[in-house]
This record gives structure tokens, C-alpha cells and sequence, in this order.
């Protein structure tokens, strides 16, 4: 009895929740159809910039109250005090850069910012070769991509699981464990307390996430070689390797970059993984958690908003470099 | 399963004749994923296509039991924990506790009672489950995908073909926006959402009151997909043929009727490839859930339950883990049956955020 009223109000809320949803959604379509006939009479001289506005308002004022005028108040805030209420100078930037537990931050960011790319790109490199040979291609890709369609967050409860350790004389449920003991390894570590292989587990769940679509973009790449250069190659005597480093990679080196930078920036901003998965805590903490953490946990405005100017900056040359890439692309296209 | 990468053995547009048969243009990704894209646009590829001598050449130099070896391992490596996920949380209580996963092919014994506990009655030593977190994610979403979706295409429409002095400098303006992370905007945004946004003494505009509801999360995740929105539909929507929309100016069409009557129908791939994106990106999405909608079962996705509960409750893995698949299911399913889309939105869209 108590179970079926449960039920009932649990079915209530999901009925009024999705019908707030839809009417949300009918709403703004009807405001806007309504717009739409009220401004499609307009007629002459004043159609066009009628239009215009219509069009293009709604986009214009969303960005400039949700992001460029943000981005202004942050950096403003980043020179003020924890309440905003005292200008403070660089002393957040000094803190930033003299803490010691913000060292540690910056240490692993780098090192997060590194090697997670690195690995993926690489190994999606090396998949992208492999595989094209193999039969049913498809499904190793789509198993393969798989990750990138999960959460960062389910990301880190799978891989929490497989790090979960107990005490070697309990069975142990994580497989990294039970595949450490089956190996003759009698007493593994804790592996998600053991400060800095922590960070290293962490990171393998980015490169977990990110090969897939590493390998993706590569392996059409890849494809994309004109034949006349390989064979142009092989004919002068290029084999194998050779032909790996000297014509495949130089071909696509383009797109090794831009996918290197790609993943960067997506490491740099993530913080699903260490929030899910030890929560900044046994010297895992990376930027972007430690600047929620400030932000949101400390109430710190000031060094909340310094540590997000210093994300900007860090991010700022990465885009930018895909941006003026994509332009050249454009360009000769 | 169909291949996410496309061989792009095709010719490039360009090289093809008779621009009016031409088909449309598909969205223009970031720089590095052009082929994969400009291969999938091509209607009717073949499922064995060719293979090129050159291609061939490179291929044979990598080819040995041993690459082969190699892949399956990581196949497996990276298949091997989602199942993992899976398995435990269709184990009851006892045998998660005092066994490994990989139990269940030894005793398969499963049961789906851990998705009723995990949905209806919590069990975290919290009351309630996770069924308000699971409708939240779902009316968080399609709401969050729909908004800047028209809005872009609005937007895109108005920068492409009602030209106007500066659009450029807008478009460029909107599109160099894409450098602006998440981060940058949480602490003005949120503040503007809780206190209202005051220049002096003056109210520029009140504070409003929408703890609990969902309005905070549409707006920002609105605002934050409009730069990559706009960017990707107007590379489409200004790809559209000239000779269609004078044809339609010359009809005495409003900008209004075009948009609707000839833009939006001509646009449903790039419009679905961005839906899909965008869906998942918001059903996906912990940082801005996690500022905008609180902790709450009034208003919180699965994504900020999951990460609450991964903190403190480790210990109930069997629930745990239902919880987790619950919310990999929907991206699953997408996954699987919407691949071709799927990835090419998701590459379109890797730098977001």
C-alpha cells in the first residue's frame, strides 16, 4: 500500500516536471511564431532591419549577458577580495602562483594537460593504422568510440569500480586489483589513496574516453592521403615504417595537432573525473575542480575567478590555434 | 553497426560538375575532422569499398598477427569496464559484495531488482531513488537542445542571407566566442540569476526568483551553445543555393516565411547532427547541472545525483552501478542506432564547452 502511493506521487512529479518541460518548450515556440507573424507584415523600408532583429536579437543579447559580459566581470572579480568587496590587486594571481597546494594543482594540471593528449592521440594513431586491415573494422571502431558517448561522470564510476581495492584477504571486487594478485602481486596498493599513481589512474580514463575519437578523425586522416603520393613513395623505395614516418605522418600532421590540441583542451577543462572519483582529495587536484572548489565550496570569488582567468589563458592559445586552422582550411578549400 | 569513419575516397566537391545537382553541404566541422564529415555528406557510400594501392601499401607494412592481437586487446580493454558496470548492477546485494563481476560467467544469476531499489526507493541511506534525477536529466535536456538550437538557426539565417553593415564583425564576434570556457561565465551568471544585476544603484534588471526550476539551467546551457551553434549552421545555412532564396525574394516570401518554409527543411541534417550533439552534451553535462540546478531532487540531473552519491556512498556498488547504467543508457542508445549522426555532431562539436 505504502509502495503503490509512493508510486503515485513519484509519477505526479515526473508528470508535472516533463509537462514544464513541454509547456517550456511550446511556450517559446508560440512566442516566437507569434513574432514571427507580427514582424512578417512588416513591409518597405523597415523589413530588413526588422529582421534583423528578430533574427538575430534573441542570439545577440543571450551572448552578451551569458558570456561576454561575464567574462568581463571575472576578470574584474579575479582583482578583488573573497567577497568582491576591496580591490586586492594581484594578490589572488600572487596566491595562485606562491600556495603550495595550488603548486601541487598547477603541478598536476600540467602534467594532466600532457600526457592525457599525448597517450590518446597516440594510441588513436596507432588504432587508426592497425585496424583498417582487420575484418569488422566497424564494430573494434564502435566499441572503441564507445566512451565518448557516456558521461565524464559514468566514465569515473566505471573506472572507480575497476580501482575499487580491498584487503588481500577478501575477495576483491575492482578488476584492477584481482588482475594485480592473479599476476603474483600479493599486497597492491589502495589505488585511488596512492598519491601520484593516483593521478596516472585518473588520467587513463581520459585516454579512455578520448582515443576513440582520436582514432576517428585520424584514421580519415588517413584515408584522405592522395594514392599518388604513397606510391610516388614506394616507388622511390619507401617500406613500411619508413613509409609510416616519412609519408603518412608528415601528411596528416595537420590533423595530429589539431586533434593533440582538441583533446588538451578538453583535459584542461574537465572536472567530472577527479570530482567523481577522489574529489580533489590524495593530491589529485587538477584547475578546473580546484576553481568550482573556490568558487563554489569556499565561497572565494576573488581566487574562484582567478583560477578561471587562469583556465582562459591556458585554453586561449589552443583555440586559437584550431580557430586560425580551420580558417586556413577554409581558405584553400 | 555502421563504420563511424567513412573512407573519403570520394573527390572533393569542388571537382564535381553541375552545381545544381550538387547535394547540400553538411555541417562543417572543426578543421581536423573535414574529411570524416565531407565523406559522410555523400549519400550512398558503399559498405566495401575499394581499397587504394596506396593506402594498401601503408596497411601491409602494419599488417601482422600481432597488430591484430593488439587491437582486440584494446577492444576488450576498453569494452571490459562498461561491462563490468553492467554486470554488477544486475547482481544481487550478497554476490556484489563478496565476489568479482566476472563472476557471472561462472554463476549467472541476475536479477533486475537493484534498478528498482536505485529508481524508486534510494537505499543510500537517503530516502527516495533516483527516478526525480532521471526525469530531471530528461526535462533539462530536450528543452536545453531545442532553445539554442532555433535560436542559432535564427541567428545563422539573419547573418548568412540578411546581410547587413557588420555582420561579418558579428559573426566573427559570435564565432571567436567558442575561446570563452564554462568556467569564465559560473560566478557572474550565477549571481546575475540569484541577486539581478545592479550598475550602481540602479536595477538594470531584479533579481529573480527561480531556485528550484529548471529556467536557470536552459538559460546557460543556451547561452553557452549559441557560439557553436551559430557557428556550425550559419557554415550551412550560407551554403544554401542563391538561386532558391531569390527565387523566394522574387515570390514577395517574408524573411520570416523563408526561414521556416525553405531553411528549416533544408537544414534537418545539420539541425539533427547539432540535436544529437547537444542532447547528450546537456544529458552529459556535471559543471553546469552542478552550478545552476543545485543538489536537489526538485531540479538536479542524474549526472550531479551520480557524483554526490560516488562520494559518499561507494560502499553499495550494486546500486551504484544501476544507478550509472541508468544514465549511460540514453547516450548508449543514441549511440548505436544514431552513429553516423552521432559522430559527426560529436566531432563537429569536440571543442565545446
Amino acid at each position: 500500500m505504502r509502495a503503490a502511493l509512493l508510486a503515485d506521487s513519484a509519477w505526479t512529479d515526473v508528470t508535472v516536471k516533463l509537462g514544464n518541460s513541454i509547456g517550456a518548450i511550446a511556450a517559446f515556440l508560440g512566442v516566437l511564431l507569434a513574432i514571427f507573424f507580427a514582424a512578417g507584415r512588416a513591409t518597405g523600408r523597415l523589413g530588413r532591419p526588422l529582421a534583423v532583429l528578430v533574427f538575430l536579437g534573441p542570439a545577440v543579447i543571450l551572448l552578451i549577458v551569458g558570456l561576454v559580459a561575464p567574462l568581463v566581470r571575472t576578470i574584474y572579480l579575479s582583482f578583488r577580495n573573497d567577497d568582491s568587496a576591496r580591490f586586492v590587486g594581484g594578490r589572488n594571481y600572487g596566491w595562485a602562483l606562491t600556495t603550495d597546494s595550488i603548486h601541487q594543482v598547477l603541478l598536476n594540471t600540467a602534467l594532466w594537460l600532457v600526457i592525457a593528449p599525448l597517450a590518446a592521440t597516440a594510441l588513436g594513431l596507432v588504432l587508426a593504422l592497425l585496424i583498417e586491415r582487420m575484418k569488422r573494422q566497424a564494430v573494434y571502431k564502435s566499441l572503441i568510440f564507445m566512451p565518448m558517448a557516456v558521461s565524464l561522470v559514468g566514465a569515473g564510476i566505471i573506472w572507480k569500480f575497476v580501482y575499487e581495492a580491498r584487503d588481500p584477504s577478501q575477495p576483491q571486487i575492482g578488476l584492477l586489483s584481482q588482475l594485480a594478485i592473479s599476476l603474483g602481486w600479493s599486497h597492491p596498493p589502495n589505488w585511488i589513496l596512492s598519491h601520484p599513481l593516483n593521478n596516472f589512474l585518473l588520467m587513463a580514463v581520459m585516454v579512455w574516453v578520448q582515443t576513440g575519437f582520436a582514432m576517428v578523425v585520424l584514421s580519415a586522416a588517413i584515408k584522405a592521403i592522395p594514392d599518388e603520393v604513397t606510391e610516388a613513395a614506394r616507388l622511390d623505395g619507401a617500406r613500411g615504417l619508413q613509409l609510416f614516418w616519412f609519408v603518412t605522418v608528415p601528411m596528416i600532421r595537420t590533423t595530429v595537432v589539431v586533434v593533440l590540441t582538441t583533446v588538451m583542451i578538453t583535459t584542461l577543462k574537465a572536472f567530472d573525473i577527479i570530482r567523481t572519483m577522489t574529489g580533489g582529495n590524495f593530491g589529485t587536484q587538477v584547475l578546473a575542480n580546484e576553481m568550482y572548489s573556490q568558487s563554489f565550496e569556499q565561497y572565494n570569488l576573488g581566487r574562484g575567478s582567478t583560477l578561471a582567468v587562469v583556465l582562459f589563458l591556458a585554453v586561449l592559445p589552443l583555440v586559437a590555434y584550431n580557430i586560425v586552422q580551420l580558417r586556413k582550411e577554409r581558405e584553400t578549400r | 553497426m555502421s563504420d563511424p569513419a567513412v573512407p573519403a575516397s570520394e573527390p572533393a566537391p569542388e571537382t564535381q560538375p553541375a552545381p545544381e545537382t550538387r547535394p547540400i553541404p553538411d555541417v562543417r566541422p572543426t578543421p581536423g575532422v573535414q574529411p570524416v564529415a565531407k565523406a559522410q555528406s555523400t549519400s550512398g557510400r558503399k559498405a566495401a569499398q575499394p581499397v587504394r594501392p596506396g593506402v594498401k601499401a601503408v596497411r601491409k607494412s602494419f599488417s601482422s598477427p600481432l597488430a591484430s592481437v593488439f587491437v582486440v586487446a584494446v577492444t576488450v580493454l576498453w569494452t571490459l569496464p562498461t561491462f563490468g558496470l553492467l554486470a554488477t548492477s544486475l547482481r544481487p546485494k550478497e554476490a556484489v559484495s563478496s565476489s568479482g563481476w566476472w563472476e557471472v560467467f561462472v554463476h549467472p544469476d541476475l536479477i533486475l531488482s537493484n534498478y528498482h531499489t536505485v529508481l524508486f526507493e534510494g537505499g543510500f541511506g537517503v530516502s527516495g531513488g533516483m527516478m526525480p534525477y532521471l526525469v530531471n536529466s530528461l526535462a533539462i535536456s530536450v528543452p536545453a537542445t531545442v532553445f539554442p538550437l532555433v535560436l542559432s538557426a535564427m541567428a545563422a539565417y539573419a547573418l548568412a542571407w540578411v546581410r547587413f553593415k557588420g555582420s561579418d564583425a558579428v559573426f566573427f564576434v559570435i564565432f571567436a566566442l567558442q575561446v570563452v570556457p564554462l568556467q569564465m561565465a559560473l560566478i557572474p551568471l550565477l549571481q546575475l540569476f540569484s541577486g539581478g544585476a545592479h550598475l550602481g544603484s540602479v536595477t538594470i534588471l531584479p533579481a529573480l526568483d527561480m531556485g528550484g526550476t529548471y529556467v536557470p539551467v536552459w538559460l546557460a546551457h543556451t547561452m553557452f551553445a549559441l557560439p557553436l551553434a551559430t557557428f556550425l549552421l550559419h557554415n550551412f545555412i550560407s551554403q544554401l543555393p542563391r538561386d532558391l532564396m531569390e527565387a523566394a525574394v522574387v515570390d514577395g516570401a517574408s524573411h520570416f516565411k523563408i526561414f521556416k518554409s525553405i531553411v528549416l527543411p533544408l537544414c534537418t541534417p545539420a539541425l539533427a547532427s547539432f540535436a544529437i550533439f547537444e542532447f547528450l552534451w546537456v544529458w552529459n553535462d556535471l559543471l553546469v547541472a552542478l552550478t545552476f540546478a543545485g543538489g536537489t531532487p526538485e531540479a538536479a540531473p542524474m549526472t550531479v545525483r551520480l557524483a554526490q552519491l560516488s562520494g559518499s556512498f561507494g560502499g553499495r556498488w550494486e546500486l551504484l552501478t544501476a544507478g550509472a547504467f541508468l544514465s549511460l543508457m540514453v547516450p548508449l542508445v543514441v549511440f548505436f542506432s544514431l552513429q553516423r549522426y552521432f559522430v559527426r555532431g560529436l566531432l563537429a562539436g569536440s571543442v565545446k564547452g
